[in-house]
């Protein structure tokens, strides 16, 4: 067999990441076992009954995927300032979640986000509106988890991306659709531990290494340890600067696009239902507001950091090949060119490397993803460290994986079959039901993760947006306005998905026109990423006039939306 | 208990206004639209600008969950909400 080959010639990295991997997925499935779901209660909100510390660390996890791990400081390093967005934006919408969401949904206290839309708004086409938003925000984001599995199995495993998304599948599907929610919170619990713990490390070293300084959130703020004397950043200003690139601190992009963008972020961060589903977890409404200030504390942890990381790396790589022979290079740089994630082609013949800003005399081209990925092995970190890196990157994007998939099977199960076509299946039956779209789920996701649509990588980031332009808006009135109606509701969210859906074809996918429209012709400059703050108040505009002209919510459901604005008395909600 | 429902209610907006006011101020206000303003100010190695909307919003959104969970307890029990 090639794998029993490969023990016998795999260097020590290989070998730290076949037992790294090993003991964490042996550890996941020993809690998957543990923790199996006995009751669609359990099924989808794990019984109700999760601690806020332990929801936090679930929901970290959860919503810590392999963009966040492996990705996000890589863009931050090749945007500078730009990347803020992602911070701020990827942040910010827990404040929107603990003070306008969570504690209100917590106490409406039944299983799912269409839930809400469909007794909120009394009518079955909200709640299939809402499924449809709901299975089209996770499908896209998952797919996009199961290829960051494939992705670090097969550089660090040395199998194929195909291999590593059937692997990744099958530990998903053990854990999800034995344990429901309630395996799948135990298991991210051990997740966050392992990818926080693998982020923080090499993060640690390196900031040692560069300033001095063993907190890497005041690493990059201050003064090399080569004795110059010079602050970093000023330093990688002065770098990006001198081979034509903006000033990092400065960044590119328009300050309304990066508003726009924040916005959308934010707002789909708190619009999105395997996030808000969180909530529902905890057993009271004072626990909901707790485990969101929890849960945001253990992200800003990574979210921190990764900024660092992205200057430590950007400075490291710089220096190590800008103007430097093609011949000296070190190891990782062939290691990684061989995966075709860095490619050099020497345009002037002079035998140096060439980074510059000016694409006719740029010589190389890094990919994004991989500068968290080899910044390890750039810096020169012993071998351990570089495998926990892989096993991090597989927390981070098997925990996501999994809560995506929980998401789309209750839509299926509980929202389409027990709420719309068969209300007379048994508990039995609807936890039969549960099990089998987590299967068909898992299955649907792999097929993406082995065969990407061209468009997948595109779509991803966009999934926020459509999150803003349907969720949010409808579940903000169902909670703080008490006359807004079905009509409204189902309307705004209706034309809010419509016009994120037809804005991304447009300007992300150029499906109108013979190709991919420039930028100057984005609405107010606005690009498809951020156009969801765009979508969401035309939600809002349309939901509030439509309402104008509408009848009233009958009064039972002005008396629940009374009642869920009340934390106490959730006890008796929680039953259907 | 209606009366009293009402009062919890207008209380419970009022915190959450105010804590949306610093939430905007910091992220969209120093981090993105007075930058270039506060970039002038350095704080160690790190432009002001550039600091808040790398680091500084995001601790800022932390303490603002937090101040909101004791403010909301406070404010359960002074209504008799809290279990």
């Amino acid at each position: 067999m090639a794998m029993t080959n490969n023990f016998l010639v795999m260097g020590n990295v290989q070998l730290w990441t076949y037992i790294l991997v090993g003991i964490t997925f042996a550890l996941y499935i020993g809690i998957a076992i543990w923790s199996r779901a006995a009751s669609t209660k359990d099924f989808y909100v794990a019984g109700g009954g999760v601690s806020p510390l332990a929801n936090g660390m679930a929901t970290a996890a959860d919503w810590m995927s392999a963009a966040s791990f492996i990705s996000m400081a890589g863009i931050i390093s090749f945007g500078g300032y730009d990347g803020s967005v992602y911070l701020m934006g990827w942040t910010g919408g827990y404040v929107l979640l603990a003070l306008l969401l969570a504690p209100y949904l917590r106490k409406f206290g039944k299983f799912t986000v269409p839930d809400f839309i469909g007794d909120r708004y009394y009518s079955k086409t909200a709640r299939i509106v809402a499924v449809f938003c709901a299975l089209l925000v996770s499908f896209t984001y998952v797919a996009g988890q199961m290829r960051g599995v494939g992705v670090v199995f097969s550089r660090f495993l040395e199998v194929d991306i195909e291999t590593g998304v059937v692997i990744g599948m099958l530990i998903v599907l053990f854990y999800a659709v034995l344990g429901g929610m309630k395996g799948i919170t135990y298991t991210q619990v051990a997740q966050y531990c392992v990818l926080i713990f693998a982020f923080m490390v090499p993060a640690i070293f390196i900031s040692i290494q560069m300033t001095g300084n063993a907190i890497p959130q005041l690493g990059f703020g201050s003064t090399l340890s080569d004795g110059s004397g010079t602050y970093l950043l000023d330093k990688l200003d002065g770098l990006s600067t001198e081979l034509g690139f903006s000033e990092y601190t400065k960044g590119e992009k328009s300050v309304i696009d990066v508003f726009a963008i924040t916005l959308a972020l934010m707002v789909g961060t708190a619009g999105l239902p395997h996030v808000i589903v969180r909530f529902f977890t905890v057993k009271k409404v004072k626990d909901a507001r707790k485990s969101a200030g929890i849960a945001l504390l253990l992200i800003v942890i990574l979210y921190t950091t990764a900024p660092a990381v992205a200057v430590f790396a950007r400075t490291n790589m710089i220096e190590t090949v800008s103007n430097k022979p093609y011949a000296e290079v070190p190891e990782w740089f062939k290691k990684w060119e061989a995966t075709g994630l860095i490619a050099f082609t020497d345009k002037n013949q002079d035998g140096l490397i060439q980074y510059v800003a000016d694409e006719t005399q740029n010589e190389l081209v890094v990919d994004k993803d991989i500068m968290v990925l080899a910044n390890p092995e750039i810096a020169k970190l012993p071998d351990w460290v570089i495998a926990l890196v892989a096993a991090g990157g597989l927390a981070a994007a098997l925990s996501t994986a999994a809560g995506l998939l929980l998401v789309i099977s209750a839509s299926v199960s509980h929202d389409l079959i027990k709420n719309v076509f068969k209300p007379s299946i048994s508990e039995k039956g609807e936890l039969i039901a549960a099990r089998l779209s987590a299967v068909g789920a898992v299955c649907v996701a792999g097929y993406f993760g082995i065969n990407p649509p061209g468009f997948v990588a595109a779509v991803v980031a966009l999934a926020f947006g459509l999150a803003a332009a349907s969720f949010f808006p409808a579940i903000i009135l169902g909670i703080f306005y008490k006359r807004m109606n079905k009509e409204g509701a189902v309307s705004g969210m209706l034309v809010g998905i419509t016009a994120m859906l037809l804005y991304m074809m447009k300007y992300k996918l150029g499906w109108f026109d013979a190709q991919l429209p420039d930028k100057t012709e984005w609405w107010f400059g606005i690009s498809p990423e951020g156009f969801g703050t765009v979508a969401m108040i035309l939600n809002f505009v349309v939901a509030l006039t439509v309402m104008r002209f509408t009848k009233k919510p009958p009064q039972e459901v002005q008396d629940m939306v009374e009642h869920i604005r009340i934390p106490s008395g959730v006890g008796k909600a929680v039953e259907h | 208990m209606k009366q009293q429902a009402v009062a919890y209610w207008k209380a419970n907006i009022r915190y959450v206004l105010i804590l949306l006011l610093i939430w905007v101020l910091v992220s969209y206000g120093a981090g993105i639209l007075f930058k270039e303003q506060l970039d002038t100010i350095k704080l160690g190695g790190f432009k002001l600008g550039f600091w808040f909307a790398q680091q500084g919003s995001m601790y800022v959104f932390v303490i603002l969950i937090f101040v909101y969970v004791r403010l909301m307890n406070k404010l359960d029990k002074k209504y008799g909400y809290d279990e």
